[in-house]
């Protein structure tokens, strides 16, 4: 299951569509709005998304990771828009026969959902100033380093 | 022909609009769109490098043809970074 949202996750739900009976094990990662990066305080997130392609994209990792584990279940929820310091920004939910599989499988996910999908943040300072996150980008692209 | 190519996040920035429309010859490549976006918009000319080109929702290389009508976007690096995405030019972090 996969979804894009404007609204808080409700990550206990989430959670709750990958149990199973089938299920030895269910593991679910967080990813929430941390107040304090290098020295500087984050005010807010703000998450865009490619609508269309970041969904068929998290499609595309579900499926290679059922490929990879053994999975029974798959559930990636992303939030976009306005995210609040503690707020989940994502939620990634696997269930397996075995926890090796759920663990590695949730890490997967996770590591790859932020290396392919089209889903930006921007940092929203709390001295008012805003950067978009975007690594790679250097002060030659005039985008502030990372 | 000429093609719209979606922006999103700080290329959406710099332009200032959601979407731009570029002239290329025919027939044209992916990396004859780069070429042609960066000399359109030079505003974008130095963050050219470090993007992806998609079409049709699917990330894609230089040597892939672009065809009038298609749905095009240029996906600036997603917030994790990776080696999917074109080696940041030589300098930067």
């Amino acid at each position: 299951m996969i979804a894009i949202t404007d609204q808080p996750i409700d990550h206990a739900a989430v959670t709750d569509r990958v149990r199973s009976t089938r299920a030895g094990a269910v593991c679910t990662f967080l990813g929430t709005t941390r107040e304090f990066t290098g020295g500087r305080t984050t005010n807010h997130l703000d998450y865009e998304a490619y609508p269309g392609m970041a969904e068929r994209t998290l499609e595309d990792l579900e499926a290679q990771a059922r490929q990879r584990w053994d999975l029974i279940e798959v559930a990636v929820v992303h939030r976009v828009g306005r995210v609040e310091l503690g707020e989940i920004s994502v939620v990634v939910a696997v269930s397996s026969p075995h926890r090796v599989a759920a663990f590695e499988a949730c890490q997967w996910l996770m590591d790859t959902i932020k290396q392919v999908v089209p889903i930006w943040k921007k940092e929203i300072w709390a001295d008012g100033t805003e950067e978009w996150v975007h690594p790679g980008l250097g002060p030659e692209s005039g985008q502030a380093g990372p | 022909m000429t093609v719209t190519i979606r922006l999103f996040a700080v290329a959406r920035q710099r332009v200032g609009a959601p979407e731009i429309r570029v002239d290329l010859p025919e027939p044209a490549t992916v990396g004859d769109l780069r070429r042609a976006a960066g000399e359109q918009y030079p505003e974008l000319a130095l963050l050219l490098p470090a993007m992806m080109v998609a079409v049709e929702n699917e990330y894609v290389g230089d040597a892939v043809a672009v065809a009038e009508g298609s749905e095009i976007a240029l996906i600036p690096p997603v917030s994790g970074g990776s080696a999917a995405f074109a080696t940041p030019p030589a300098g930067t972090q």
